[in-house]
């Protein structure tokens, strides 16, 4: 058995009939691990112990009333774990342990999901091929001479290897999407204010949003109704009813109206994700929804309105890893002021140390009115663009990624196929709209494409059950990478 | 608007890091070509436009404190390079 051949609804119901254990479970995510992880290194920490006595004691309980009941689930490393090193895949936080858990980390524990370990990422969420971590390279299930994507690339990895069935990550600019799609998964960002950030390493808070990958839409729901939910500790969260997506999915989308931005499909995007991506909206047309073509005129200036913002953000946020109360302190300085500069720069990596020298000259001097002020000022004009396209459409559909994965030390280069990878990805963050990737295809060298689709606020439901929808009428989610020589 | 190398050294330190020679030369190429990518964002008019500074408009946040004491000390100084008498220990910060 593996766990990649099920789902959770399915999974619950063998559990409560006796087929299979919460051990069980348990024991099969572990078994894996040993037998891909040392290929795929999705993981930096495994939590086997506590694990395997959460599963004893729900086999014993018999009752599995939790949504996530015995599921195996991973955590990516910049979110809380009290008890359990909480790296950011950076030096910076080697030994940190943190002393509370994550509303996330909380809300799936009280689902009776079984956390499996953590997973590895970009240090502190910066990249897009999880390269930057300090500790490991992560390697795309599908073909390890390729990036999972990033920064959650351990937590899609680990998913399409079937090492667990949900993995929490997080998106500040397509940081969920973006490896969900280049691992054939489904992973969700939710609406800005809907899944609590309490716990979460912040980045760039006004756009970071965490959500769940998993191998099935349906499972995606299921986790999402988990960890969603108002929580007083984090101030942007959003009291609001949770609705249970998972029950209420339904493949009946006629008369569900698509917008598809010229500018999701210029030529900045790959000719094998393009196709992939009109074959799904003809799909979409079979299934009784109708598209068109719109313009979302501002959208071109998405990229360089994030970096102006998530940079400048992250210069503020990080500003806290000072060697004092936590993190790591260089040995030898010669004042205070000295050994904050010692300690920061021995601790954070290239790609932190790039963005934070650009984010503080950005909050600097007149550049703070130029750059940054201008940048928040074009943020509103974007979602403006979203806004006008909602009033008349659904959901607007376009690819997830410009290009299909690349090969590990092989950044995008061509750079109208990075601006238009940035734009692909970030403005969901910027409107702080929802935005689901999941697989619509495979490339002639076999490697995973993915569709987005981007709903209104706190239109979740509308999402799922296109992507569900779409899902059910096709056949990529049945694929499963080989590693090693065998079907995951 | 490009900065110079003296320039980022003075970013540098307000960011609190400290370069080699080489980072700054490296550093200020890579800001200096952030600046002029980001310079697309002048061409838009935005006089009457009001900026977007958080995630979403959730307003009146606002409660009372009720203060909780929090038992065990010894778990927040774990983390803690160094510390003395439940205080975080920092070199001297006036001669």
């Amino acid at each position: 058995m593996s766990l990649s051949n099920y789902t959770i609804k399915q999974v619950e119901e063998m559990l409560k009939k006796g087929e299979i254990s919460a051990q069980e479970l348990v024991d099969l995510s572990y078994k894996q691990i040993e037998k891909v992880d040392g290929e795929i290194g999705a993981f930096l920490s495994l939590n086997e112990e506590k694990a395997r006595g959460q599963a004893k004691q729900l086999d014993e309980e018999k009752a599995y009333k939790g949504k996530l009941s015995g599921i195996p689930g991973a955590m990516k490393d910049n979110i809380a774990t009290k008890g359990m090193a909480t790296t950011c895949a950076s030096k910076m936080l080697e030994n940190f342990d943190p002393l509370y858990d994550a509303t996330v980390v909380e809300k799936t524990g009280e689902a009776e999901a079984i956390m499996i370990g953590k997973v590895n990422l970009d240090e502190f969420a910066m990249g897009s091929s999880t390269e930057t971590s300090a500790y490991k390279k992560t390697k795309n299930p599908w073909n390890t001479d390729y990036v999972p994507g990033g920064s959650s690339g351990g937590s899609a990895a680990s998913v399409a290897a079937g090492e667990v069935m949900f993995s929490i990550g997080t998106d500040t600019g397509g940081s969920i999407r973006q490896p969900a799609a280049f691992c054939g998964v489904v992973g969700m960002k939710p609406t800005y204010g809907l899944v609590s950030r309490h716990g979460v390493v912040a980045m760039a808070p006004s756009l970071d949003q965490a959500g769940p990958i998993t191998r099935t839409v349906e499972d995606n729901a299921r986790v999402l109704e988990v960890i969603a939910g108002y929580d007083q500790r984090d101030m942007t969260s959003v009291k609001k009813d949770v609705p249970a997506y998972s029950e209420n999915l339904t493949q009946d989308i006629k008369g569900m109206k698509i917008a598809v931005p010229k500018e999701f499909l210029s030529d900045g995007v790959d000719a094998e994700v393009k196709e992939a991506v009109e074959n799904a909206l003809q799909m979409f047309e079979l299934l009784g929804a109708s598209w068109e073509t719109v313009s979302l005129p501002h959208i071109k200036y998405s990229d360089a309105a994030y970096y102006a913002i998530a940079y400048s953000e992250s210069a503020s946020s990080l500003a806290r890893y000072d060697g004092v109360r936590f993190g790591h302190r260089a040995s030898e300085f010669s004042d205070v002021i000295d050994m904050y500069k010692r300690s920061r720069s021995e601790g954070f990596g290239d790609e932190v140390k790039r963005r934070l020298l650009i984010g503080t000259a950005f909050l600097s001097g007149d550049m703070n009115e130029q750059i940054f002020r201008k940048a928040q000022k074009v943020r509103t004009l974007i979602k403006r663009d979203f806004q006008a396209a909602f009033e008349k459409f659904d959901l607007i559909i376009g690819p997830t990624t410009a290009t299909p994965p690349f090969k590990l030390g092989e950044a995008i280069e061509d750079p109208l196929q990075l601006q238009t990878s940035d734009m692909l990805a970030v403005p969901a963050n910027l409107a702080g709209l929802p935005a689901l990737s999941l697989p619509c295809g495979f490339t002639e060298s076999g490697l995973p494409i993915g569709l987005q689709i981007i709903g209104n606020h706190f239109d979740e439901q509308k999402i799922y059950n296109a992507a569900y929808a779409y899902e059910q009428a096709t056949n990529h989610h049945k694929k499963r990478p080989v590693i090693g020589g065998a079907e995951v | 608007m490009e900065l110079t190398k003296e320039e980022i050294q003075k970013v540098a330190e307000n960011a609190r890091l400290h370069l080699t020679d080489e980072e700054v030369e490296k550093y200020t190429k890579t800001t200096n070509e952030m600046i002029n990518h980001v310079q697309k964002l002048l061409e838009l008019n935005t006089d009457d436009v009001e900026p977007t500074t958080h995630g979403n408009t959730v307003k009146d946040v606002l409660r009372n404190d009720i203060p909780k004491r929090w038992e065990d000390r010894d778990q927040i100084f774990k983390n803690a390079p160094d510390h003395e008498d439940n205080q975080f220990k920092v070199p001297a910060l006036i001669d």
